[in-house]
């Protein structure tokens, strides 16, 4: 073990910060797909008066007197958001906002207030507002590490109830568990959250820890139980990173460490994961991109020919461009491409398909005038389970239904042909 | 080529036989203004039943009173003879497509399982059992091959039928159904309406809020025509006519002069 990390209060701090990431990554999961995600921020605002409240009452600087303290504070301030919504033509937002900063006023108003009398100095209240995880005892990362068991068995108990709750609450309603009782447990769960991540990043910035997180992580999964996790991952990541990063460069403030490393990982989620990211999201337009710029030069060449009435019709880029009203760059760009696949052959810059080139044309220009067909005459043909991303219409469409289709294309005089020298292969 | 079968009159309220649906003079109100009053009818067991009338004529409203999601100002509502809080196994629900959203991280089955959530109860995971069953529902709307499919890669029409699996797997005796006809393809309409006519072989009794007034007296025993007021209830043959669409749509003539047509010809459309 290296030497700052045997440092037992390094290793408070470490465990406070992982499991603040944690729970507030799996309490986040919900929130964010409940739409409560400024709820969160909402009640962490909300707990700075209530912590004040709290010491000016009791007098003592302890993390369960503050817990109480920020509870009632939260709850007032859900209440007062859910009063005005209810009561008024506020719509949430606004809402939202007003209380947000109405009690933040109110809990720097008290804050000011503890300063100037004389037990002030030592209470140290001020931390709250941007977190100083170096403070971090033993008794605090013990009541941190409570919060945080009760939050992470709640959501695993209760992950059905939370999963209908946030995708369906008037079904969860109908079918008898009460959404309101559901949101207000999940509120109550926030509120224990923003309390583990009081000290450590601060009323200010715990909102980012509910929502980045659980956030990075759906771009992962398609699957709510693996978002929870890796909402909790990325969290706890993110904690232990800020923690490391802020006792190795000294005078670096956890909170913010914390808060950015999450920045970095959902960044990272946003470009680089599989399938939602950026990139692959990029990766597959390019693909589609090519794939019909390949088919729109193959149909291009076979089209000309059938219009031609000679197969072995040979045709410059230029003209083929003016005739299919193409980009003539990209066109040549395409047929350079077919050449290389041996599906074409250019003899002094003009160009004729070869037999194999042919059959592979034949193949998208019949399966583009089916589907021509079949969008045509959806209604009468009645079809079911149409696979839009289908690549041949034989794959997803039943026999008879491609058969009735290729009547069709007959009956319209738009049945492509085969040149009897080039026979297809055998399906 | 449907076969029109005699509407049942509602039975003689007994001791033993309770109507699935029993509302007594049921007001609603939103905010003091009342969006439905004077809503007094009972239905039969194993009918299909429409629910017509123009925008914001209650329809939904009707269907969340039922079912105990709207307040009520006056009145009640009685399913098979109790209060709803005490016979909610008994109903199924699909609310309409538009009330969720799509791109949820979830899959088209573990949208079906949650029809078993209500006779899970609190706490208690879906088992094997519930699985199995949630896949037959998913079969019987011709959606086994997505059961893994995530939801936001359906077609509108797709989502559509997962929800009516999930409300097949809530195994129930009374189904509410808002609007399951929008915006769905041919082929899911034609899912629906063959799974209506299973359910009302199995004697069960369904209430669907419809919009497309030319397939009622095709698709619906019964009808009950809503304008904030109640207009008619009754067998489609009884009550489906002229007069009760021109109360019930007021001035816009063009429907109903539309749908006097489709009654004209009493042939009922095929499709749409």
């Amino acid at each position: 073990m290296p030497d700052w990390l045997a440092d037992s209060n390094t290793q408070w701090v470490l465990a406070g910060c992982v499991l603040l990431g944690i729970s507030s990554g799996v309490l986040g999961s919900f929130a964010l797909l409940r739409r409560r995600s400024l709820m969160g921020d909402a009640l962490a605002h909300a707990a700075l008066p209530g912590v004040c409240a709290a010491f000016l009452i009791t007098g003592t600087r302890s993390l369960p007197v503050f817990l109480i303290g920020a509870l009632i504070a939260g709850l007032l301030g859900a209440g007062c958001i859910q009063a005005i919504t209810r009561h008024s033509r506020i719509k949430e937002d606004a809402a939202l906002g007003l209380v947000l900063s109405v009690f933040f006023g109110f809990g720097i108003v008290l804050l000011t207030l503890i300063q100037h009398s004389d037990r002030g100095s030592q209470a140290g209240l001020d931390k709250f507002i941007f977190g100083q995880a170096a403070s971090l005892i033993g008794t605090d990362v013990q009541v941190m590490a409570g919060c945080a068991a009760v939050v992470c068995i709640a959501s695993a108990a209760l992950f059905k109830e939370f999963k209908l709750l946030c995708f369906d609450a008037e079904f969860a309603r109908g079918i008898g568990f009460s959404a309101t009782f559901l949101d207000g447990l999940l509120m109550l769960l926030i509120v224990l959250a923003v309390v583990i991540g009081l000290q450590a990043v601060g009323v200010v910035l715990m909102a980012a820890m509910l929502i980045t997180p659980a956030a990075a992580a759906r771009f992962w999964t398609d699957r709510l139980d693996a978002m929870v996790w890796n909402a909790g991952l990325i969290g706890g990541l993110s904690g232990a990173l800020g923690a490391l990063l802020s006792t190795l460069a000294v005078r670096m403030p956890t909170g913010p460490l914390i808060v950015l490393a999450a920045t970095v990982m959902f960044l990272i989620s946003l470009v680089f994961a599989p399938r939602r990211g950026l990139l692959s999201k990029a990766a597959r337009l390019l693909a589609i991109r090519s794939q019909v710029a390949r088919e729109n030069a193959l149909r291009a060449l076979y089209e000309y020919a059938e219009a031609a009435g000679a197969w072995d019709v040979k045709v410059s880029r230029d003209e083929l461009a003016a005739v299919k009203g193409q980009n003539p760059v990209g066109l040549a760009a395409q047929i350079a491409r077919l050449e290389r696949e041996g599906l074409v052959v250019t003899h002094d810059g003009r160009s004729s398909l070869t037999p194999e080139g042919l059959r592979t044309a034949y193949e998208v220009v019949r399966n583009h005038r089916l589907w021509e067909m079949f969008l045509m005459y959806e209604g009468q043909l009645g079809a079911d389970h149409v696979d839009r991303d289908a690549d041949f219409i034989e794959h997803h469409l039943p026999r008879a239904t491609v058969a009735e289709l290729e009547r069709l294309l007959r009956v319209h005089g738009l049945e492509p042909e085969l040149p009897p020298s080039v026979h297809p292969v055998a399906a | 080529m449907s076969v029109q079968i005699e509407p049942r009159m509602p039975p003689v309220a007994t001791a033993e036989v309770a109507a699935p649906l029993e509302v007594h003079d049921l007001t609603v109100a939103y905010h003091r203004r009342p969006v439905l009053w004077d809503i007094d009818f009972s239905v039969p067991e194993g009918c299909l039943i429409g629910i017509v009338g123009p925008n914001g004529a209650g329809k939904s409203t009707l269907i969340k009173a039922a079912l105990g999601l709207a307040p009520l100002a006056s009145g009640w509502v009685k399913i098979y003879g109790k209060p709803y809080a005490e016979q909610r196994r008994l109903i199924g629900y699909v609310p309409q497509r538009e009330s969720v959203d799509w791109d949820f991280p979830t899959d088209a089955l573990d949208v079906v399982l949650m029809g078993r959530y209500g006779s899970l109860g609190w706490f208690k995971r879906p088992g094997r059992a519930d699985r199995e069953l949630a896949l037959e529902c998913l079969r019987k709307v011709g959606m086994a091959d997505y059961a893994r499919r995530q939801i936001s890669q359906l077609s509108g029409g797709q989502q559509q039928r997962v929800f009516l699996a999930r409300a097949l797997a809530q195994d129930a005796s009374l189904y509410f159904m808002d609007e399951p006809f929008a915006g769905v393809d041919a082929a899911t309409e034609k899912a629906i309406i063959a799974l209506l006519n299973d359910l009302k072989e199995q004697r069960k009794t369904v209430l669907v809020v419809h919009h497309d007034l030319q397939t009622v007296p095709e698709y619906f025993d019964w009808v009950i025509m809503l304008n904030m007021r109640q207009i008619a209830v009754g067998p489609t043959a009884e009550v489906f006519n002229n007069e009760n669409l021109q109360k019930t749509y007021g001035g816009r003539l063009n429907i109903i002069s539309d749908v006097a047509d489709a009654l004209a010809k009493d042939v009922p459309r095929r499709g749409r």
